[in-house]
């Protein structure tokens, strides 16, 4: 075995892999002024980690182990882009991070959520079920003890809960499925196993119980309901990681799974994907309407534009994985903007998350309020924001494959979503309260976040050489 | 070149940093900021002049295009995408000379105009923002570049006539302006998807092989296009915003609504010019008779205004007129057979664009002088402000095209053009520029000369303009009186050829003929005191003179046609329908909506062992319609 192969192919693992052993070193070796330095550091880390890895060194298909580990150029730009995601939380998590219950054990809040990288990263590279099913348990269960990170909260506590316990059903089932795909072909190999793929009654029932464990990551329909509980209790920078980045990642996976082992059975899986696709976008769109707590509400937001993710994944083209890759960087950006002005507002109010507290925040944090709209009208795909350009290539990547009532629907829940995401703007700038939030200054870390979430808004859509170097490496049916 | 990216990238700048800073920047430090970029932008025009004219011809004879920066922005699959870039041919570096140049006029002239106005630096920051639009316009590398700087100079005029916002004329003005522009430019867009869609391309120069197929289709494109450029240039019947847009503080209206925005119709069937000839030279012809039908009216209009800068702002309708016509009259692209119209097109552009600019810049320093635009409150001026009636009486003489000064030189290569067509265009347009010298006159004597409104300036003396203000007016009188003199055919012509001009005398002597007894006529009826002459006319005329006034009534025909039958016959139904059916059936989805969502609520109980059944019986439920089809 050539090592220095893994070295040139696996990179990216290993240099995280680095990164989270010296930083649980570090964490147990620094003083008190190392950890008060400890947050400019790993962000520092994280950002040269980011910009190193950000373009694929190699431009063919590699793949080592045997072909448990494969290396492709769209998957580096994925894992940038996950890797981006990460930095934007961390960059927002300082003022959180800093509160006395939580200061103590900030090492490992880094530790566990680049954990929960290292096995997205993993799970993303996979050219072995088994490999991929280690990533997705790696970016699974250090997840769950950072939704329970504030574990003297009752809330928080009990969110943790929700999610393993739901993760390990979801685990379970997409365990049973593999093994029915194991036993009818005889591989776990992704390469080998479509040649043994036909469309029989147990390989549907492996294909749905599969789809149910990246479902539950990804949180479609209807295997969602722990999102919303645990999107409410989880601290709000784990809530936006959870909302983003391991979204992303399972989408992903999906999409190459999809592609790559299941592709005798498109049609299959393509109906599987309308039904959810329409039963996510909706059911998401009918609960955010009512939703009264910020937190909730963007859960089914999330729910809903996990429902806007798969209209990419159905089409399996190309076109359709750049589009998927696209939208989720914007979603990334306008997503992560939204938490980070929730979470800079909860630290500096006492926790108010509610949709009423952020009556009349405009006259109070006018840029906090302006940022928060941006985000929200990005999100809910308004011109010329980043938003609307990668809602308009998903909805044209399925249009291309035929599905025309599909993206029909899709656009009437695009018209519900902007009434819900419209209402927080007319809370924030419209109604009047005579008790707003109280002006303050954020600290500079989130600043710098915020103000990169707002370039994204901004830009993405605009500079259309990002959706093009996407485009020179996706890859479908 | 690669420099030419400042040209526009620095206007963007200035704009960016004056508008987020705003009041933060001191009014003295935004103006500054303002004009030194702008400064810039000159100076880098004039290099880049220099050194695109000073790079010569190629062995064809002609001055090479060039293109250097270039990215492609939005591809739409296959050959078709939208660039963004910078393009420089000989009209598109005349121009940049002629924008940066009346711009850092306006520029410095703003400090003593604008002095003390409240949004100074906003008013900055938006001629920022148009500057920055207007270059990026002319220098597109292709229609759907120069498409979105069109409509970013449209939002700058829009923002600059409104620019008092609190003043309700100033608002319905830029109102009017926008929506009238917007509206000629739906024709400029469908023109372009056309354009684009027949020949695969957004390129000024497409494959002649493309062509073949799409030639059936290019006429309708290139005419549609031209009705977009009819709406910025202010052509009949689309001229209504113009006179309008003279809400707008005076320098804005020198600046946009005289030398630069106002002409980029002409510029655009410039720039289309070879196809324009190529494959649609009836639509050409077209474009003529519009521009000369304008040209007229506008010229009767002006000369019965009373306020200056309407007269000015007819007087600019009336000169775009001429332009318009002097390319439409072009039926070959050489210069020597038929094309010359094109030279003359561009050349009177480029001189009507400092001696108009000139015009506006003085007007407003004698509106600043008397505190009104009406002519009442005038009148005997020339003792009061010297350098403003110096400077003002040369570009009357320009306008009016007497010789040297360069009004004429552009004027009668116009005029021999137009005869080149067809003789009566030449006597058509010959007769107009007569009475450009008469109500040119008619307004200078109004002005600095006849009744004085004593009461009105023993109230308050008027004074001459400070020199920030009168810098400009005289270093555009300067240009205005050598300008002629550039020998213009050697930059600019219809097949890019060196073409000499020659003045045509018995074309020259005509028109020279003809504007002095225009300008003796105006000398007659109104350098003296009292008007016997002018009031008599006006009585015993007094049908033809009120409807002159009133503009023969084309506003209220609008008023009538968008009042009384589109918003009363098509609309008011309309929203009904909206509004009962169409919003009623929303109300019911929205309604269902939150019922059903009430009825679903069940399902996020919160209990996770209801979760796990609902995610178990989810899977097996999906499991069983796949099984099923």
């Amino acid at each position: 075995m050539d090592y220095s192969a893994i070295f040139s192919y696996m990179y990216t693992e290993i240099a995280l892999a680095g990164i989270i052993v010296a930083a649980l070193l570090y964490d147990l070796i620094a003083g008190k002024k190392g950890r008060r330095a400890f947050h400019g550091i790993m962000c520092t880390v994280l950002l040269l980690f980011t910009a190193g890895t950000a373009f694929p060194f190699h431009k063919e298909t590699a793949s080592i182990f045997g072909g448990m580990y494969v290396y492709d150029p769209m998957y580096v730009i994925v894992k940038s882009v996950l890797a981006a995601g990460t930095l934007i939380v961390f960059l927002t998590s300082d003022s959180w991070l800093r509160k006395e219950d939580t200061e103590f054990k900030r090492g490992e809040f880094y530790v566990l959520t680049l954990s929960t990288l290292l096995g997205m990263d993993f799970m993303v590279s996979a050219g072995h079920f088994l490999m991929f099913f280690i990533g997705l348990e790696l970016a699974s269960v250090p997840m769950a003890c950072l939704v329970a990170f504030d574990k003297y909260k009752h809330n928080s506590a009990e969110a943790g809960a929700k999610y393993i316990l739901s993760a390990l059903f979801a685990s379970g089932l997409m365990l049973y499925g593999i093994s029915f795909l194991y036993g009818t072909t005889g591989t776990l190999y992704f390469d080998d196993m479509s040649a043994g793929i036909n469309g029989s009654a147990l390989q549907i029932l492996a294909l749905v119980f599969f789809f149910t464990g990246l479902g539950f990551k990804i949180s479609l329909v209807p295997f969602h309901l722990w999102t919303a509980d645990t999107y409410e209790g989880a601290p709000t920078s784990v809530t936006s990681y959870l909302s983003v980045v391991s979204k992303a990642a399972a989408a992903f996976s999906l999409m190459v799974i999809l592609i790559k082992v299941f592709a005798p059975m498109t049609e299959y899986w393509q109906m599987l994907l309308y039904i959810v696709i329409v039963l996510s976008i909706t059911v998401a769109n009918l609960f955010a309407i009512r939703q009264k707590n910020l937190k909730r509400f963007l859960a089914f937001s999330s729910i809903s534009q996990a429902g806007y993710i798969m209209l990419a994944v159905i089409s399996g083209t190309p076109y359709g994985m750049t589009s998927l890759v696209f939208y989720v960087l914007v979603y990334m950006v306008a997503n992560l903007a939204a938490f980070g002005v929730i979470s800079a507002v909860e630290q500096n109010s006492g926790g108010k998350v509610g949709m009423d507290d952020y009556n009349g925040l405009y006259r109070t944090n006018p840029k906090l309020a302006v940022i928060m709209m941006l985000a929200l009208f990005s999100l809910a795909g308004i011109p010329p924001f980043a938003g609307f350009f990668s809602k308009f290539f998903i909805f044209a990547a399925a249009f291309d494959q035929g599905f025309h009532v599909l993206v029909f629907i899709a656009l009437i829940n695009t018209v519900i979503s902007l009434y819900y995401y419209l209402l927080v703007v007319k809370a924030m700038f419209i109604t009047p309260n005579e008790n707003p939030v109280a002006p303050f200054r954020s600290d500079r870390s989130t600043r710098i976040g915020l103000v990169l979430c707002l370039a994204g808004i901004l830009a993405l859509g605009i500079a259309s050489s990002v959706f093009d170097g996407i485009s020179l490496y996706s890859f479908g049916l | 070149m690669e420099y030419t990216i400042f040209i526009l990238l620095l206007p963007f700048l200035s704009f960016i940093l004056t508008g987020l800073l705003g009041t933060k920047l001191k009014p003295v430090a935004a103006g500054t900021v303002g004009t030194v970029v702008t400064g810039i932008v000159a100076a880098l025009s004039y290099l880049t002049a220099f050194s695109y004219f000073g790079a010569g011809r190629n062995a064809d004879g002609i001055f090479p295009v060039q293109i250097p920066w270039n990215m492609e922005w939005l591809p739409f699959g296959g050959n078709l995408h939208i660039d963004i870039g910078i393009l420089l041919d000989p009209i598109s570096v005349m121009m940049l000379v002629v924008i940066s140049t009346v711009s850092l006029m306006v520029h410095i002239y703003s400090f003593g105009y604008m002095k003390g106005e409240t949004g100074f630096q906003r008013y900055y920051s938006f001629l920022s923002l148009f500057t920055m639009s207007m270059l990026g316009l002319v220098v597109a590398t292709n229609i759907f570049q120069m498409y979105i700087f069109w409509e970013l100079v449209g939002v700058s005029s829009y923002l600059l006539i409104g620019f008092y916002y609190t003043r309700k004329e100033a608002i319905a003005a830029s109102k009017k302006a926008f929506i009238v522009t917007r509206f000629a430019d739906l024709g400029f867009l469908v023109g372009i998807l056309i354009y684009g869609f027949y020949t695969g391309s957004f390129s000024f120069t497409p494959d002649s092989a493309v062509i073949g197929s799409a030639r059936v289709f290019l006429p309708l494109a290139l005419g549609l296009m031209f009705i977009g450029g009819a709406g910025k240039s202010a052509m009949f019947p689309l001229h209504i915003w113009l006179p309008d847009a003279m809400e707008g503080p005076t320098p804005v209206s020198a600046l946009i609504h005289a030398a630069t925005m106002v002409v980029a119709g002409v510029y655009l069937v410039a720039r289309m010019f070879p196809l324009f000839i190529g494959y649609a030279p009836e639509v050409l012809h077209i474009t003529a008779y519009v521009g000369a039908f304008t040209a007229l009216y506008a010229a009767v209009v002006a000369c019965v205004q009373s306020d200056i800068k309407r007269v000015l702002a007819f007087s600019t309708i009336s000169q775009i007129g001429f332009m318009i016509v002097a390319l439409g009259v072009c039926t070959s692209a050489d210069p020597h057979e038929g094309g010359l119209g094109y030279m003359a097109s561009m050349f009177h552009l480029f001189t009507h664009a400092m001696f108009k600019a000139l015009l506006f810049l003085g007007a407003g320093c004698i509106i600043h002088a008397v505190h009104s635009n009406e002519m009442s409150a005038m009148g005997g001026l020339r003792k009061y402000m010297p350098v403003t009636h110096i400077t003002f009486l040369v570009a009357c003489l320009a306008i009016a095209g007497i010789w040297p000064l360069s009004g004429f030189f552009s004027k009668d290569e116009i005029l021999a053009a137009c005869f080149g067509f067809s003789p009566v265009m030449g006597w058509i347009m010959t007769a107009i520029a007569g009475l450009t010298a008469f109500y040119m006159f008619r307004l200078y004597y109004c002005i600095f000369w006849g009744r004085e409104n004593k009461e009105l300036h023993a109230e308050h003396k008027p004074h001459e303009a400070p020199l920030t203000m009168t810098v400009p007016l005289v270093f555009l009188a300067i240009v205005t009186l050598l300008a002629g003199w550039i020998p213009f055919g050697e930059f600019v012509s219809s097949n890019g050829q060196a073409y000499r001009i020659h003045i045509d005398w018995s074309v020259a002597a005509t028109s020279l003929c003809v504007a002095a007894a225009g300008i003796a006529l105006a000398t007659w009826m109104y350098l003296r005191e009292d008007r016997k002459i002018a009031d008599g006319l006006a009585s015993r005329f007094s049908g033809l003179h009120k409807a002159a006034y009133h503009r023969f009534y084309i506003d209220e025909i609008y008023q009538f046609i968008t009042h009384r039958i589109i918003f009363a016959c098509i609309s008011t139904p309309v929203a009904w329908f909206d509004r009962h059916v169409v919003d009623g059936f929303m109300n019911l989805l929205a309604w269902i909506s939150n019922k059903v969502s009430w009825m679903i609520r069940g399902m996020q109980s919160g209990y996770v062992q209801r979760y796990g059944i609902w995610f178990l019986g989810g899977a097996l439920g999906l499991t069983i319609v796949l099984l099923l089809i």
